[in-house]
């Protein structure tokens, strides 16, 4: 009993710190269940898994910087006359706002490096964004039961285009006011509210001597706190559901294969963190951005060609650019459809992508489960309207800069924007037909290579002269990966009598459904993969050809 | 070369400076620019417009008419005066190719300096139009460059961009970058407004308008300037930007992500 | 909580049936899943050798990054912050800004890099299966759930007291509102305030260059000028928001060229006085061509024809500029006769 008594005393006092710390720590918190299922939790290695890190430490890395510019902006449209170390400057009007930007780039040690970072990191976000969600679309991901997680990410990535562009706002710079007064005419053309909406977000007639500090909350709070809910929310959830991984040996929806956690993954996460960070600083010691300086404080009577957004929202200034001068009046009205429209059209641009996973879903009625990732060929229907999406997306985005099309390629800027109002038509339906063939095509291909094995480029004259080129069979591992894709089944309408058999009404959802079905899966769609039937039959009758 | 052409100009510059101290007594310098002209050395002054006039026959006379007065290859030279020829010849637009696309584009000069002089004094002699601005009227002493900056926002910016790197115009026109541009040529496109680009006369933009302007985009756009932040990405603004972040930012973290997310090299099975 | 328990259609997708069970090599079934290959050894696993040296790599790259952070260190403290270099082959920058980034960014990337070193080279790459859990609860806790919220909602009596109920609703959906009103001081109603501009009748053109008034005579053909009403000053508390109305181009252009008529009556020997700013959504519009009297927006390249009425001929504004009419005061200076006749800049819902 006293030994014990003695052990558990001793034990007590020589126990590590560390492990007292967790051991006071779970009493309060419950740490050790929440370690149990998390420490050692397997994640699989692709390079393409680690963008949704880029986005996240990006994020972080804006975050921790930008803390650091609160403490010398100010955000005031008070009007200063500049006396800092800006030559070109001096003695110029500006806003407190645009004045403070200059002296965090010129006059604080360091202050420039940390705008810079704190930029360059919010393209890269956003790009990083971009990337992610596409990657995560190509694959099929965002399958249930991850539709949730799929809607989280798109609304980050919403949120960070305002969040970006209220940010870039704040210096009140030409550039960027240009850019606030563009804001105001396309709120200026919503119907009826307009007027109003526009005089309550700028306290008055543009651009009053609000908007900087408004934005200022916006950029700041409101919106970067709602993304860092979202994003503790979408990595809860990558945890929760555990990661997707491709086919592969040994891969099945029921597991995950891969390194755990601890200690490979921090390793290599919290790595990871470290060098997107010092990516990120090498660029911003080595290349300009945003040079507020040489743009000059914002004038209303004042602008600069080339006046574009940020990358992340030109598509939206691509839109705009366009759109033909249509405005309708009517009854001491007027609906500025010239404006109005690329407003409509942007957020809907988005939103096609966002429901895409409902759509699918309801296409297949497939209310499983899927851990495991398509390959883009494999899922021809998908990978077309992705690609169709995209070619939508890139083709506005050459529209926003089509002055600079112009310029550098010796074009006519009329000609660009020509270009541009055709192929946002003509654009996502060719790249739609392309991509289909091209998916098909890739699957015959795979399709040839499990019942032919693969092209070895050796030549072989046989004796009777003739030549072949040997193919050598696939080992188990390959075969079993190209044909581990599920292949689902063209939806038919369901029968058009009932029990009683009185003939009932078939509803235009039901038929519709099918026939988006068929386009998915029909015989045009998909190409059946080898059956084991197939495979013997070539394999055993020696008779290769 | 350059010593020939420096003394060559030598006396016109003396008699800009002349002009000059007429203005300032109140006299309207451009009203007064050709007769001033007339009344220097009129020996070597009708020479130089002599041998002007034979360049001018070879090389400008079948689009501009042999008398200057134009013809539907060339608008009509009477009264651009002499500011027009120096910058037109002297930044190589002029003499133009033959078929040219939508604008005359700067190209290499094929006239000296001294040859230039003597087209422009010939072209001046047709009708009364700007002179050739002196040093001192381009120069950079006694300018306001943060001034200068307000003005190029006000007038040029919307067209050559902030710093001067140029931009579009419609049916394939451009306004051409203004790095490396001579001073000199930068006042007088200002002063004449060559091809679709407008004047800003003296009546509507003064003398020291124009100085402060090109001592700004001097500081800001010169062979010394100081990008602080590193690369200048063409001073063209987010779309360059846009496109760096996604090839070397985006693009420099995916190799690193690959590298990351790589197999380690397995020992060889022996 | 066993898988059985579960409706079928909601298990983990199945893969096909063609595939035999994992793991088993089947002679039947030559796409059948072989299992995860057998682990290989990298040479670090095998080599004493090979794993000291990834081990003295990563304490470098550690080092590496120590050193880098004093040299950040040092680097801030001496040099001046207004130091410009030559770096070839990005040009003149700031010393600070290029020596601070950099060394940050090896510090960093050291870090990264030898954490990474350490988990790809020294760490286990043995790869480990883990099980995947279906997310649904089982029939059993789905039922459990549903019964308890069922008897919360009857104790509460929420279905049965509906006066509770619709009272409760009406208020939690008005109190909202308060927070709708208090948006209301963000600003005042819009008024007439976009349709008026501080031109009047008599109001001399001030030339932005110069800041004198304007006299026909100074207005060359095929210049370009811009003026803003007498009596703006920059210091003006409201400057930005008058002259993001008022703001004014001015060209000249020869009175037979004119082929708008309108246009013609309100010019004054030909100079013309249109709003810089562009109906399509505001942008300063003044990339005036002066042969082709044309004038193009830099933002969205709307193209306006300044010889006929600043009419659209490109891009996406809907209407003319406006166009303000002029003429010369008793002492030859420009002046407006007038306010523009329809409201300046983009259009909105109530311009008619």
């Amino acid at each position: 009993m006293s030994t014990s008594e003695n052990e558990t005393s001793r034990s007590r006092g020589k126990a590590p710190a560390g492990e007292r710390i967790a051991d006071w720590a779970d009493g309060r918190l419950g740490i050790y269940s929440l370690a149990k299922a998390n420490m050692r939790k397997i994640f699989p290695d692709h390079w393409s898994f680690m963008l949704g890190e880029v986005c996240m430490y990006s994020f972080i890395i804006i975050i921790l910087t930008g803390v650091y510019l609160t403490l010398f902006f100010h955000p005031s449209m008070n009007e200063v006359e500049y006396h800092g170390s800006y030559v070109p400057l001096q003695g110029q009007l500006m806003s407190e706002a645009f004045s403070s930007t200059l002296h965090i780039s010129f006059d604080v040690r360091g202050g420039l490096l940390i705008r810079q970072i704190h930029h360059w990191a919010a393209l890269i976000f956003l790009a990083g964004m971009f990337v992610h969600m596409m990657r995560v679309f190509f694959t099929g991901a965002f399958r249930k039961p991850r539709e949730i997680n799929w809607l989280f990410g798109f609304l980050l990535f919403v949120l960070g285009m305002f969040t970006g562009f209220t940010g870039y706002s704040l210096p009140d710079d030409l550039l960027s006011g240009t850019g606030v007064r563009f804001m105001e005419g396309a709120i200026l053309s919503v119907p009826i509210i307009g007027t109003y909406l526009s005089f309550f977000l700028f306290g008055g007639e543009f651009p009053g001597h609000d908007f900087v500090a408004r934005f200022y909350s916006i950029h700041i709070l409101l919106l970067p706190g709602i993304m860092l809910g979202l994003m503790v929310a979408h990595l809860i959830l990558v945890f929760y559901h555990k990661h997707t991984q491709f086919a592969g040996p040994g891969k099945s929806e029921k597991n995950v294969v891969g390194m755990p956690l601890l200690p490979v993954y921090m390793a290599k996460a919290g790595g990871f963190f470290f060098l997107v960070f010092g990516v990120i600083a090498a660029i911003a010691a080595v290349a300009q951005i945003n040079p507020i300086w040489a743009m000059g404080p914002y004038r209303p009577d004042q602008v600069s060609t080339g006046a574009q957004p940020d990358w992340y929202m030109g598509f939206a200034e691509g839109l705009i650019r366009f759109m033909p001068g249509w405005e309708i009046n009517f009854w001491g009205h007027t609906l500025v459809l010239g404006v109005f429209i690329p407003l409509v059209l942007f957020p809907l641009v988005l939103a096609v992508i966002a429901v895409y996973p409902f759509i699918e879903s309801w296409v297949t009625g497939d209310k499983r489960e899927h851990h495991i990732l398509d390959r883009p060929r494999n899922a021809p229907t998908r990978t077309a309207f992705g690609v169709a999406w995209v070619t939508i997306y890139m083709i506005t985005l050459v529209g926003g800069g089509n002055d600079l099309w112009a310029t550098h390629f010796h074009l006519s800027i009329n000609a660009v924007t020509w270009f541009v109002r055709i192929f946002f038509f003509a654009g996502p339906v060719i790249a739609f037909i392309l991509t289909k063939r091209i998916c098909l095509g890739l699957q015959r291909r795979d399709h040839d290579k499990v019942l032919h094995g693969r092209e070895t480029g050796i030549i072989k004259r046989l004796p009777h002269g003739e030549f072949i080129e040997v193919h050598e069979p696939l080992s188990q591992e390959q075969l079993h990966t190209l044909t581990a894709h599920h292949q689902y089944e063209p939806a038919e309408i369901g029968p058009t009598v009932d029990e009683n058999g009185v003939e009932r009404k078939v509803p235009a959802s039901e038929k519709l459904r099918a026939k988006l079905s068929n386009a998915y899966y029909g015989e045009d769609s998909q190409i059946p993969k080898p059956t084991v039937e197939e495979y013997k039959e070539i394999t055993s009758g020696h008779g290769h050809h | 070369m350059k010593k020939l052409s420096a003394r060559r100009r030598h006396p016109l510059a003396a008699v800009v400076v002349l002009l000059l101290a007429l203005a300032a007594t109140g006299g309207l310098y451009a009203a007064f620019a050709p007769a001033g002209k007339a009344q220097a050395d009129e020996t070597s002054q009708s020479l130089t417009i002599k041998e002007g006039k034979k360049l001018y026959q070879v090389g400008c006379a079948s689009c501009h008419g042999t008398g200057g007065q134009g013809s539907s290859d060339g608008p009509s030279l009477v009264g651009v005066g002499a500011a027009a020829v120096d910058f037109q010849v002297g930044t190589g637009r002029m003499p133009a190719a033959t078929s040219q696309g939508a604008q005359v584009p700067r190209k290499k000069i094929i006239y000296t300096q001294a040859q230039i002089d003597q087209l422009a004094a010939y072209v001046a002699s047709l009708g009364a139009g700007p002179s050739v601005p002196t040093k001192q009227q381009y120069g950079p002493e006694g300018a306001d460059i943060a001034k200068g900056g307000e003005l190029f926002r006000t007038n040029c910016a919307q067209c050559h961009n902030f710093t001067g790197k140029g931009g579009a115009l419609t049916k394939g026109k451009y306004a051409p970058s203004l790095e490396g541009v001579a001073p000199k040529h930068i006042y007088e496109a200002m002063q004449t407004g060559p091809q679709n680009m407008p004047s800003f006369p003296d009546t509507t933009m003064s003398e020291k308008n124009k100085k402060d302007i090109i001592a700004y985009l001097n500081a800001v756009d010169g062979s010394k300037t100081e990008n602080p932040g590193g690369l200048e990405l063409g001073g063209l603004g987010p779309v360059s930007e846009g496109l760096f972040a996604w090839i070397f930012g985006l693009g420099a973290l995916i190799a690193v992500a690959v590298w990351v997310a790589a197999r380690t090299a397995k020992a060889k099975k022996s | 909580m066993s898988s059985q328990d579960i409706p079928e259609e909601n298990l983990p997708a199945e893969q096909d049936h063609a595939h035999g069970a994992v793991g088993i090599a089947d002679e039947e079934n030559p796409f059948a899943d072989p299992g995860l290959p057998p682990h290989e050894h990298r040479i670090q696993d095998v080599d004493e050798r090979a794993a000291r040296r990834s081990e003295r790599m990563v304490a470098l790259l550690f080092t590496v990054s120590m050193l880098a952070t004093i040299a950040f260190i040092v680097a801030y403290l001496v040099i001046p912050n207004d130091k410009s270099i030559f770096v070839f082959p990005i040009g003149h920058l700031s010393a600070m800004n290029f020596t601070l980034g950099i060394t940050l960014g090896v510090a960093l990337f050291c870090i990264g890099a030898g954490a990474v070193h350490w988990a790809r080279t020294l760490m286990s790459d043995v790869e480990v299966a883990d099980d995947r859990h279906p997310i649904e609860a089982s029939p059993e806790v789905r039922a459990k759930v549903h019964a308890d919220f069922r008897e919360g909602a009857k104790e509460s009596a929420l279905g049965r007291r509906k006066l509770i109920r619709n009272t409760m609703f009406g208020a939690l959906a008005l109190v909202p509102l308060s927070g709708v009103m208090l948006l209301g001081g963000l600003g005042p109603a819009p008024g007439t305030k976009l349709r008026h501009t501080m031109w009047t009748k008599g109001k001399r053109l001030v030339n932005m260059n110069t800041n004198e008034p304007l006299r026909p005579e100074d207005v060359a053909v095929g210049s370009l000028t811009f003026a803003m009403p007498d009596g703006l000053e920059e210091h003006d508390e409201e400057f930005q928001t008058e002259i993001a109305k008022a703001a004014l181009m001015i060209v000249r252009l020869q009175p037979d060229n004119i082929k708008d008529k309108r246009e013609l009556d309100w010019s004054h020997q030909g100079i013309v006085a249109f709003s810089k700013i562009c109906t399509h959504v505001g942008c300063p519009i003044s990339l005036y061509e002066q042969q082709t009297h044309h004038v193009l927006c830099p933002c969205h390249q709307s193209t306006f024809d300044l010889s006929d009425g600043a009419r659209v001929i490109f891009g996406p504004a809907g209407h003319a500029l406006p166009q303000l009419r002029i003429g010369v005061d008793s002492e030859g200076y420009l002046q407006a006769l007038g306010d523009f006749e329809e409201p300046v800049g983009p259009a909105f819902w109530e311009r008619g």
